[in-house]
């Protein structure tokens, strides 16, 4: 497979602020890439810099093979971009808005446009200033799919859109990787990435702290396993990988969480005592996001353990709480 | 669910703030807040005022110091352009340093103190709304007209500071001629002023939902409000005209000469009339909407609006517009004049021989070329907002889209440019051409119409280096592109100030627009015209330059 996307160890700074600090981004042809971060952590502007509306401090990014700051108008023609907050012309309506920017990346699919502004149910004949956060979101997708691009860069597209239209915004981007175009998805909403991304990558003060598909990254956090068993499991404290072991219903049932790569022989220590029932969740995303964002929760008094993420906070978190483990 | 519980449960503390303060609940919170965002603006424009007059005041009694000097000045300023340049002739029959000052001041700082005030009112009611911040803090336990009543406060404020501080300033300069009633009047005309063009863009802020378009309005008053003026004083004592305007009002009580007060009592009236209207007007209207109903518009585009070009020009259409109509018409206004002009001057053959022997002109042609300075300082002005539109463009996030899709930057700038440069041109055609006809209609010299529009073409050079300065601005500093006003500004204070003054020829040659040749009292002369078209591109390519290196600011 090739490459759509390849970015490493980008800087960029706004006078003292440090946005990007050596991140890192591959994106492969065909997939639809998850890009996570919390507010600030320097999503936008590393879209921005790809798109060469910001020039790169220093650091190497490639797009579609070609540098993203001086070949930006030859790229942009094969690309479409969404804005995180979008702003239009308050004397333009939505639908000649549409047009212009669908025109001036190349040819107008006029079917397509039609079939997209019917399917977000979008008026395309109110003035810029009239239509509301999320119908403003929605003239820029329909913008952007209306086009015949290959590659697509949404910025939190769904932002203000409602839950229908957002099952509608996740409908199109399914056609659209079955197209074959590469997405990379910078989302808040982690169904949403679970839902449609190949691959995501976590960035947190602008750097990559973790890159991979949803299950590669499962793998590296904490399974909850909860175990009914003939005999009263013991030992399992000692076990390499194995925290916050708790005893229930007067020691026939047991809860604990595991590393992912001490799952196996986890298990195969329940097995010594007769298992009866077993139920097991594997991380969800808020849990990888958590885990990486621990340390902030920590000093926002939010957990328990400064600067360590790994060893507490995220077992706090991913294995007490009943309600979070059973979603 | 609580739905039809909780507001009856409120219902009796709301009708109690209500009652308790009205519509004007939280009026001195906004006050207090308005002033604080003014904190370094409203000082800056006061200082610079207050500083303004003193300076001349100073130069006036260093440069006339005897009552010779001073009757001789009042000789050459007692034709046409002069008077239209200055205010009414009654100054001149006792020209002493408080008449020199008051006549040669008032009309000019009075629309400076107008165009201060047009802008606090619209920065704080249709900018407010326009942005989307009115609406949060009318959520809040604020009265209906809160917003118009602070601003109108802080536009107080700001006039009564500028009158009392001139007053006082004046005064204590201690000038012969400068007393302390003449002193108090002068500073009272200014919040006069001020005040009436506060309560017109008050409406103004009603009328439209942009606040661009609500300060071009006003401005268009304030412009109106001139030229009426500058008509009527032209004409000699009569003046019909200038009574119809507010400068003229307030040029009219006569400072230093006969101290009367009536006049302000007009402006007054009219600023207490305007300003009822504006509450009235408000309340007929949603927040954040205009009076007139959003309308809706085609769902597809033409396809000359997705063109750079065709779609710069629909950005800059209403601008464009209102500036070819407004010049057209300033022109119109005073071709007009220039049939009085001729029969004022034809009685005073001192005057005449004076004129022939500067430079062989006729009187109609040194009133047109002094006209032409106004006309394209006034063309400037539209030149500069047209350069500076990309800039509110790109700051308000709107350029990023297009900069993502096949646009290249240069393309994108350059179909500003190219309306700037092209709209600039027009709008000084338009304005020449007004001049011409109605000149042409008013001597009987058909001739005129050519030879006043072409003078007015004479100064597309300089208009197109103002647009350059404007971009390179852009392209090299874009937080301070702003500055790019201070080209119309500084030919303005040059071109009105620099003779009475007496300014040495580097300031003047500082401003693109003191190189153009003064048609048609002079001869044309193609060697500045071809250099400040080189500069021009000169500046234009090294905005480009910028622009393309820099970072595009994004919200």
């Amino acid at each position: 497979m090739t490459k759509a996307i390849t970015v490493s160890g980008l800087h960029k700074s706004f006078g003292r602020t440090h946005a990007l600090d050596g991140l890192d981004l591959d994106v492969e042809t065909g997939e639809v890439h998850g890009f996570l971060g919390p507010n600030g952590a320097g999503k936008s502007t590393t879209i921005r810099v790809l798109l060469g509306l910001l020039r790169a401090d220093s650091g190497a990014a490639r797009l579609l093979g070609k540098d993203p700051w001086h070949q930006a108008v030859e790229l942009h023609r094969r690309l479409a971009y969404v804005p995180g907050d979008v702003e239009l012309w308050p004397n333009l309506t939505g639908g000649e808005a549409i047009d212009l920017l669908s025109r001036l990346r190349g040819e107008l699919d006029k079917a397509r446009r039609d079939e997209l502004i019917e399917r977000f149910d979008l008026d395309p004949t109110k003035k810029g200033r009239a239509y509301s956060k999320g119908n403003r979101q929605k003239v820029a997708i329909v913008a952007a799919l209306a086009s015949d691009a290959e590659l697509l860069l949404l910025d939190e597209p769904t932002a203000g859109l409602d839950p229908l239209m957002e099952v509608a915004f996740q409908d199109v981007i399914k056609e659209a990787k079955a197209a074959g175009k590469t997405v990379l998805l910078s989302s808040h909403i982690l169904a949403q990435v679970e839902k449609l991304c190949d691959r995501v990558s976590i960035i947190r003060l602008g750097k990559t702290v973790q890159s991979g598909t949803l299950s590669e990254l499962r793998h590296l956090t904490r399974t909850t396993i909860e175990a009914e068993t003939e005999r009263p499991a013991t030992g399992l404290d000692g076990l390499p990988g194995v925290h916050d072991v708790q005893t229930l219903d007067g020691a026939d049932r047991v809860r604990f969480a595991v590393d992912g790569a001490q799952l196996d022989g986890a298990v195969r220590k329940l097995t010594d005592f007769g298992i009866r029932s077993l139920v097991s969740h594997p991380p969800t995303l808020e849990e990888l996001m958590l885990r990486h964002y621990g340390d902030e929760l920590a000093a926002n008094g939010h957990g328990d353990a400064p600067g360590n993420g790994h060893s507490t906070t995220s077992g706090a978190d991913g294995t007490d709480g009943t309600d979070g483990a059973d979603r | 669910m609580s739905g039809t519980a909780t507001p009856t449960a409120k219902a009796p503390a709301s009708t109690g703030a209500a009652t308790g303060a009205g519509a004007l609940a939280g009026v001195r919170t906004l006050i207090r807040f308005n002033l604080r965002r003014d904190r370094i603006r409203l000082p800056v424009w006061i200082v610079a005022l207050l500083l303004g007059t003193i300076t001349t005041a100073n130069s006036l009694s260093d440069l006339y110091p005897t009552a010779d000097q001073r009757a001789s000045a009042a000789e050459t300023l007692d034709s046409p352009a002069g008077l239209a340049l200055n205010g009414p002739r009654h100054y001149l029959d006792d020209y002493n340093l408080g008449s020199m000052l008051s006549h040669q001041m008032l009309g000019f700082m009075g629309v400076l103190v107008a165009l201060m005030s047009v802008l606090i009112i619209t920065r704080h009611t249709r900018g407010e709304e326009e942005t989307g911040r009115a609406e949060l803090v009318r959520s809040t336990v604020v009265g209906r007209h809160a917003h118009l009543a602070a601003a109108f406060a802080v536009a107080v404020l700001a006039n009564v500071a500028l009158a009392l501080l001139l007053a006082f300033g004046l005064t204590s300069m201690d000038i012969d001629g400068i007393d302390t009633g003449g002193s108090l009047l002068y500073g009272a005309a200014h919040a006069a002023i001020g005040l009436t063009f506060a309560a017109v863009a008050a409406v103004t802020a009603q009328i439209t939902e942009h606040t661009r378009a609500a300060s071009g309005m006003a401005l268009a008053v304030i412009g109106a409000a001139y030229v009426l003026r500058a008509s009527g004083d032209a004409g000699g004592d009569g003046a019909v005209l200038s009574w119809l305007s507010p400068i003229g009002w307030v040029q009219r009580t006569y400072p230093y000469v006969d101290n009367r007060w009536w006049p302000l009592a007009l402006c007054l009236g009219l600023a207490v009339g305007a300003a009822a209207l504006a509450f009235v007007l408000s309340t007929r209207r949603d927040v954040g909407a205009g009076l007139r109903a959003a309308r809706l518009g085609s769902p597809v585009a033409s396809h000359a609006l997705t063109r750079p070009l065709g779609f710069a020009l629909r950005l800059h259409r209403g601008v464009l517009i209102g500036f070819g109509t407004g010049l057209f018409l300033m022109g119109g206004m005073y071709g007009a004049v220039l049939g009085d002009a001729e029969d004022l001057l034809q009685d005073i053959d001192q005057f005449q021989e004076a004129l022939e022997e500067i430079g062989g002109a006729s009187i109609v042609e040194s009133f047109a070329s002094m006209i032409m300075v106004v006309l394209s300082i006034a063309a400037a002005v539209y030149v500069v907002m047209a350069a500076l539109r990309p800039r509110s463009e790109e700051t308000a996030g709107r350029a990023e889209p297009l900069l993502a899709t096949g646009l290249s930057r240069d393309r994108w700038v350059g179909s500003h440019l190219a309306v700037a440069l092209a709209g600039g041109t027009v709008v000084l055609l338009l304005a020449g051409l007004g001049f011409g006809l109605a000149g042409a209609a008013a001597t009987s010299d058909g001739g005129l119409v050519l030879q006043l529009t072409g003078a007015a073409l004479a100064y597309a050079p300089a208009l197109w280096v103002t647009v350059g300065v404007a971009v390179a601005l852009f392209g090299w500093f874009p937080k301070a592109s702003t500055a790019a006003w201070v080209v119309p500004v500084y030919a303005f204070v040059v071109g009105y100030l620099g003779e009475l003054l007496r300014f040495p020829d580097w300031m003047n040659n500082l401003s693109p627009y003191g190189h153009v040749p003064q048609l048609p009292a002079a001869d044309m002369t193609w060697t500045p015209m071809v250099i400040l078209t080189a500069v021009a591109a000169g500046l234009i390519w090294l905005g480009l330059a910028g622009f393309r290196r820099r970072d595009l600011e994004t919200k």
